[in-house]
């Protein structure tokens, strides 16, 4: 038996079975104590938990993932919650200057099992200051792993693993899932944060997508397959490290290729995937590689321009359409 | 083109197996040319890279023309292909000289040509020129799709064109000019012989007694081989005769007369006969016998015979008094094996014998040596199991 949940409760669920089975894991975040998060994912946490391990922080990015840091260098498994990808950058310093860089600069001596929890993406109105999908950036970055759950279940068990990984890692999920409600398979009780998935398979071009774009790409392939194309959809997962043998045996077999990701598209991960094809799969390929990316200006507040600016299921079709059926 | 038997002048190319660039080695089927005989394949005897096909599909071009060119394997000049050995008095014209001047470099365009690095993969495993299809990918690029398609129309362009095996009428053709110019030129002996088979067959009998059905062998095996093996001894009958001098053969290439259905018949070489296991010379006459009839015979076969044994078997004629096979010098024939009143210790039995017959040249032999031969092939299928 199993029962419909959303998006939401999954990483809510998640959360909760971290608190429960590890007395050395907390929570720490703007409002989502008394408050239940900006996004409701940690809503009556704090009122199971209580205030030490549901813990609520001064308006400081840098100041809490600082905390975050130092914490998990000694010995705790704390979850970091940023309200934004935007705000993050505020604690860019803390992330990319010393969560990732000391276990490398104390030889060893110190890991740093942080997990960073970050909300991204657009669609949600909310404009230029807390729309973009900034996670490329960060899995620039060597000493960090980047996560993207975008089914239910990697929003369910992806946490688990991060919190065994001795190393930071950056969960980013995409604002526009929260409410996303499905099933999840009661079979299941871990996935792995390695491996892209295919999470449809297809014959004639791959597209590659990550959180919600993974939606958006799963929409695409079944207006694709009425027009007879048959798409093939890597559900990426992990952004870093890429788990490029995937993408490559899914092009090697379709021989074109699509890569999606809300992300500008100058110096994009999707940048990175594509180099990455075109250096190890460039003679499997059929045609030229495409790019489906959010537009290059700021994220305009107007719902029409907002939904212009980002990458659209009508767009990925008309790629991988011209990439098979070339008019 | 070469001479596959001294009555043909003109072949027919049908088919290149070969393409330039294409390496071959000695005894490689590189063409077909269809002749008077049927559809032959076309050996090469040399070792090279293919570098130029000269003459197209279709084309008939006389004997001695050239078709094709084969290089060293690397920049060396070209060598004029030698397709076949030709029998060594066919007369062969020297090919044309063909000066071939050097091609200048032909640069495309930059960017007029887009082909998908996938489809320039495929286009290599199928042997297809990609920059000559009209490509239906992204900014017109050829893709594997068309490349495939292409290889398609070339296999189904290839297929109906199944190879002839003969035309009755022009095989007739060439046996009137071949067995007119034998008895314009040849002046024929005969020499006749019956001959006791008992020993042979009993022990026939009992070699096919230990072998299933499909190795069994014919009486006329061993026939061939005798006829082979006598040969040996009376090398003056196997060779070629030709502007008033004998050529003895290099080795005893018997060309088995062959008749085919329709009519008409053909007589391709067994080459080396005399050192060829019974049931070896078996498969090779019954392979012989498919190829002839379904056009596959090659060129090595018909250029090569030094003398030609034929065997009428149970068809019914009790002597054959055969026509030389110009420019050979001797045609040997067997009769039908059949039970012939016989004398032995002066009393008359019946036994199964055959007339072998000799019909030879008396440019190159006189009777003496014709007799020589007949006599050794008895004495040999006296001793069968020493075939």
């Amino acid at each position: 038996m199993s029962t419909l949940i959303t998006y939401r409760e999954a990483c809510r669920q998640a959360l909760r079975d971290a608190l429960l089975s590890d007395p050395k894991t907390f929570l720490m975040g703007e409002d989502i104590g008394r408050y239940g998060g900006c996004y409701a994912v940690t809503k009556g946490l704090f009122d199971e938990f209580g205030e030490e391990r549901v813990r609520d922080t001064p308006l400081s990015e840098s100041a809490y993932v600082g905390a975050g840091i130092g914490a998990a260098m000694v010995g705790m498994r704390p979850i970091v919650e940023i309200m934004t990808v935007n705000f993050s950058l505020l604690a860019l310093d803390q992330i990319v200057n010393n969560a990732a860089t000391i276990p490398h600069m104390s030889g060893g001596q110190f890991a740093v099992p942080l997990v960073i929890r970050i909300s991204t993406g657009g669609g949600r109105r909310v404009a230029a200051q807390h729309s973009h999908s900034l996670e490329g950036w960060y899995a620039h970055i060597p000493g960090l792993r980047i996560l993207a759950p975008a089914v239910l279940e990697d929003a369910r068990y992806m946490l688990a693993a991060a919190l065994k990984d001795p190393n930071p890692v950056l969960i980013f999920e995409h604002v526009m899932l929260y409410n996303n409600e499905g099933e999840i398979d009661p079979q299941v009780t871990s996935v792995d944060i390695e491996h892209a998935k295919v999470r449809r398979a297809g014959t004639d071009v791959s597209v590659i997508a990550y959180g919600n774009g993974l939606i958006k790409a799963l929409a695409a392939a079944e207006a694709l397959a009425a027009e007879g194309i048959s798409a093939e959809i890597i559900d990426l997962r992990v952004l870093r490290p890429l788990d490029t043998p995937t993408l490559l045996a899914s092009v090697a077999k379709t021989r074109r290729c699509v890569i999606v990701d809300e992300g500008w598209k100058s110096g994009s991960l999707a940048a990175e995937i594509g180099m990455r094809i075109a250096e190890e799969a460039f003679f499997d390929l059929d045609a030229p590689l495409r790019r489906v990316c959010g537009r290059e200006v700021p994220m305009p507040y107007a719902a029409h321009l907002e939904d212009a600016a980002l990458p659209q299921p009508a767009d990925i079709v008309a790629a991988a359409r011209d990439l098979v059926r070339p008019a | 083109m070469p001479a596959l038997g001294a009555d043909m002048e003109a072949g027919t190319l049908v088919e290149w197996l070969v393409k330039p660039g294409d390496r071959v080695k000695r005894g490689d089927i590189v063409a077909v040319v269809e002749t008077q005989k049927g559809a032959i394949e076309i050996e090469i005897f040399n070792e090279g890279i293919v570098s130029e096909l000269v003459v197209p599909i279709g084309a008939k071009v006389p004997v001695g023309s050239l078709i094709a060119r084969i290089g060293d394997t690397g920049v060396a000049p070209p060598a004029v292909l030698q397709a076949a050995k030709p029998a060594p008095s066919a007369p062969i014209s020297s090919p044309p000289k063909r000066i071939v001047p050097p091609q200048p470099a032909v640069i495309a365009p930059v960017g007029a040509m887009k082909i998908s690095p996938a489809a320039r993969r495929r286009a290599a495993e199928l042997h297809i020129d990609a920059t000559t299809l009209r490509g239906t990918g992204v900014d017109g690029a050829v893709t594997v799709a068309d490349v495939e398609a292409a290889a398609a129309a070339v296999a189904i362009a290839a297929a109906p064109s199944p190879r002839k095996a003969f035309d009755p009428a022009e095989m007739r053709k060439a046996i009137a000019a071949a067995m007119g110019r034998s008895k314009r030129e040849i002046p024929h002996y005969y020499l006749t012989h019956p001959i006791d088979l008992s020993l042979a067959l009993s022990w026939l009998e009992r070699f096919n007694a230990a072998q299933p059905v499909s190795s069994r062998l014919l009486p006329a095996v061993l026939l061939l081989k005798a006829a082979a093996l006598a040969l040996r001894e009376v090398p003056q009958l196997n060779g070629t005769y030709a502007d008033g001098v004998f050529q003895a053969g290099a080795g005893i290439h018997v060309g088995w007369a062959i008749s085919l259905r329709g009519g008409g018949l053909v007589a391709p070489a067994i080459l080396d006969t005399d050192q060829r296991s019974l049931p070896e010379l078996m498969s090779q006459m019954r392979d012989l016998v498919q190829r002839a009839r379904a056009g596959g015979l090659r060129s090595s076969e018909l250029a090569s015979p030094t003398v030609t044994v034929t065997s009428l078997g149970d068809r019914g004629a009790e002597t054959v008094m055969g026509i030389i096979y110009p420019p050979q010098v001797a045609l040997i024939g067997f009769g039908m094996i059949g039970a012939r009143p016989w004398v032995v210790e002066n009393r008359v039995e019946p036994r199964p014998a055959v007339t072998v017959s000799l019909a030879a040249d008396h440019r190159a032999s006189d009777g003496h040596i014709g007799a020589l031969l007949l006599s050794a092939i008895e004495r040999l299928l006296q001793e069968p199991e020493k075939l």
